[in-house]
């Protein structure tokens, strides 16, 4: 119930930010009867209607995890980040052998098996890339080797 | 006789060994996927994209690839749900329903080969169906103009959200938010660009395979982060394998009723699969008495129903995906990023510019249908084994496959970060039971909705009547509103069953 309602607020409020950034759309002299901001703003308005709708008929509240399993899924987003950031820099071995280390912790938190499967994955899943679908992919740091 | 020509010419690029080698290693590959718990057709064939894409296969090679995996993923998703209680997508929710309950009472292999039998039987007929059909319907289809376009969309988005979902308002706000997704980047017909904030990395606006990938794979991961992989490592043990042959033929009427019904399911845009194991599992149950007919407590003929509707539907989902360039189902919506991602614009043109696609991959389809009937009943065994793999390993996997194909594909952080930002959406939209499928649909289409309303306006000169001038765009409209409203008065008449729980 509560937080259908709520969703459907943030919809609406999105709706019209939606809203309000289709009417700063610049058009150019070239035009056409229907332009660039109609159907981005058709669209707004069936979303804040459906945001509506959601606020009136809510559907039953769901189960939401605890705070500890929140939790889990704050560190996989981090973690998920630092991976999309250092995969490049760091090359593909060592970020991947620790992202997927913490992944496997999350879902079942037992330390040995959750450090074989990274270093597992990363060797493997690297000599499938390599290998058989020739990406280019650095393995190290560069200037490591 | 130009089917026998245009069949001729599809088996001459299907049967060269390359492609031959291509479509048993995607139905291999395929299965394998479908098997695995928690992955199915869509967010596998989504992950397997940016891969195949990377591998520089020419568009009819990449094609049947991936249409051998999907169909692959489609038979292997049975497997799962019958051993294992898990569904790897929704249409297969109605497989474990009698599934589940017959591996219980120890006839986890007569289910399996029973369920094997019917996806061959639905697939093959739908690929029949397909190859009939299909030219047809594209003859059809060069009578449609913008507005004819404009309201087949309308179409597909509102059986989406009607009669294949639970809540029309969730579902129709997810095709807004798809919708919306596509505005952003530069605007087709002023060349301006929109609502991107003033962020360079969205004047092309968003990749619709990092939304896939993100809605489907990544929220994937985080579902199972948040059930610690729970239900998932208990299952049933698998004895030996016979073929129950006086079941299969007291299912043959079965599957035939199931296949014509998933077939129809599937060729009406934007109700897909889901709706054809659906509607075939719950007027078998009808047709054979009901509540007496055992359907639910482990009756076979509840896991020949099903599976055949299903598979049917998957084949039936390719018609409108091809002639039409509308999808009919999540998996084809992937099929359909696939396509626009080699280049390939489905639609009427399709069958006569580039007959040697369309036909290489229906003859493709025939043959994965015998080779998955191989893999799936006498070699099943090989595939069971792979169910146990704990999702502790399988999930990080699915994970860095994600981050590495869309990587290989953009090369840039922006579109990972954006990923993961959909893979919480995903998460977020799935407790929150809103569909996402729509807002992948939204996404592929969104551009191409719009221009066919403004090209309409264009030719009307800003006219609105000129949306229902003619026959058919009337029909689609009508079909359109009746499809997404007439749930409200059947709902009540035919009710989904709920998963079972132990």
């Amino acid at each position: 119930m509560k937080s259908d309602r709520l969703f459907g607020v943030v919809v609406i409020l999105g709706a019209l930010a939606y809203a309000a950034g289709a009417l700063q759309i610049q058009t150019s002299f070239m035009s056409d009867p229907v332009g660039s901001k109609t159907f981005p703003l058709i669209l707004a308005g069936v979303a804040a209607l459906c945001g509506l709708v959601m606020i009136v008929r809510p559907d039953a509240e769901p189960d939401w995890p605890g705070l500890a399993t929140f939790g889990n899924l704050a560190i996989s987003v981090a973690v998920m980040v630092a991976y999309a950031y250092t995969i490049k820099p760091l090359g593909f071995m060592i970020p991947t052998a620790i992202c997927a280390a913490i992944l496997s912790y999350q879902i079942s938190p037992r330390a040995l098996p959750a450090t074989l499967t990274g270093v597992g994955l990363s060797i493997g899943l690297f000599l499938v890339f390599k290998y058989a679908l020739g990406l280019g992919l650095q393995p190290f740091p560069k200037g490591w080797f | 006789m130009e089917l026998l020509t245009n069949l001729a010419l599809g088996f001459s690029v299907a049967l060269s060994p390359f492609t031959l080698f291509l479509a048993v290693a995607g139905c291999f590959l395929g299965t394998i996927i479908g098997a695995l718990p928690g992955l199915g057709p869509s967010n596998g064939v989504a992950i397997l994209i940016p891969l195949a894409f990377s591998l520089g296969l020419d568009a009819t090679s990449s094609l049947v690839l991936m249409t051998a995996v999907y169909y692959g993923a489609m038979y292997g998703g049975r497997i799962s749900s019958i051993l294992l209680n898990i569904p790897g997508d929704e249409p297969a929710l109605m497989t474990t329903l009698d599934g589940y309950p017959m591996a219980k009472a120890g006839r986890a292999g007569d289910a399996l080969v029973l369920s094997g039998f019917a996806s061959f039987f639905g697939a093959l007929f739908a690929t029949i169906g397909l190859m009939l059909l299909a030219p047809i319907l594209s003859r059809i289809a060069y009578q449609f103009g913008p507005a004819e376009y404009f309201a087949l969309y309308l179409l597909a988005f509102s059986t989406l959200g009607g009669i294949a979902s639970n809540n029309q308002a969730k579902a129709a706000l997810a095709s807004c938010i798809g919708l919306g997704i596509a505005m952003i980047g530069l605007d087709n017909q002023t060349g301006m660009p929109r609502l991107t904030g003033g962020n360079l990395h969205l004047m092309d606006g968003i990749d619709f395979l990092v939304a896939i990938v993100g809605l489907f794979a990544v929220a994937e991961v985080f579902i199972f982060i948040e059930s610690h992989g729970r239900g998932s490592s208990i299952g049933v043990k698998l004895d030996k394998v016979t073929l129950p042959v006086r079941e299969l033929v007291r299912g043959i009427g079965t599957m035939f009723r199931c296949s014509i019904i998933g077939f129809i399911a599937g060729v009406l845009p934007g109700a897909g699969a889901s709706l054809g194991s659906f509607l075939a599992y719950v007027s078998e149950k009808k047709w054979r008495g009901g509540e007496r007919s055992g359907f639910g407590t482990g009756e076979p003929q509840g896991v020949i129903a099903p599976e055949a509707g299903n598979n049917s539907a998957a084949g039936g989902a390719l018609v409108p995906m091809l002639t039409l360039g509308v999808p009919g189902s999540g998996t084809t919506a992937v099929l359909l990023a696939l396509l626009m991602t080699l280049n390939i614009t489905p639609g009427p043109t399709l069958f006569t510019d580039r007959p040697e696609v369309v036909w290489g991959l229906i003859a493709s389809l025939l043959i994965a249908n015998f080779v998955l009937l191989a893999m799936n009943v006498p070699l099943v065994k090989i595939f069971v084994k792979i169910l146990t793999v704990p999702p502790w390993i399988l999930l990080p996997g699915v994970m860095m496959v994600s981050f590495v194909g869309i990587f290989s594909l953009t090369g840039s952080y922006f579109d990972l970060l954006l990923m993961i930002v959909f893979g919480i959406i995903g998460w977020l939209f799935r407790k929150l039971d809103i569909p996402t499928v729509p807002i992948i649909l939204g996404i592929l289409l969104g551009k191409h909705m719009e221009d066919a309303l403004r090209r309409a306006m264009i030719l009307s000169d800003g006219d609105w009547t000129y949306l229902f001038s003619s026959g058919i765009s009337i029909g689609l409209w009508a079909f359109a509103v009746l499809g997404f409203i007439a749930p409200f008065f059947v709902r009540h008449l035919i009710r989904k069953p709920q998963a079972i729980t132990d």
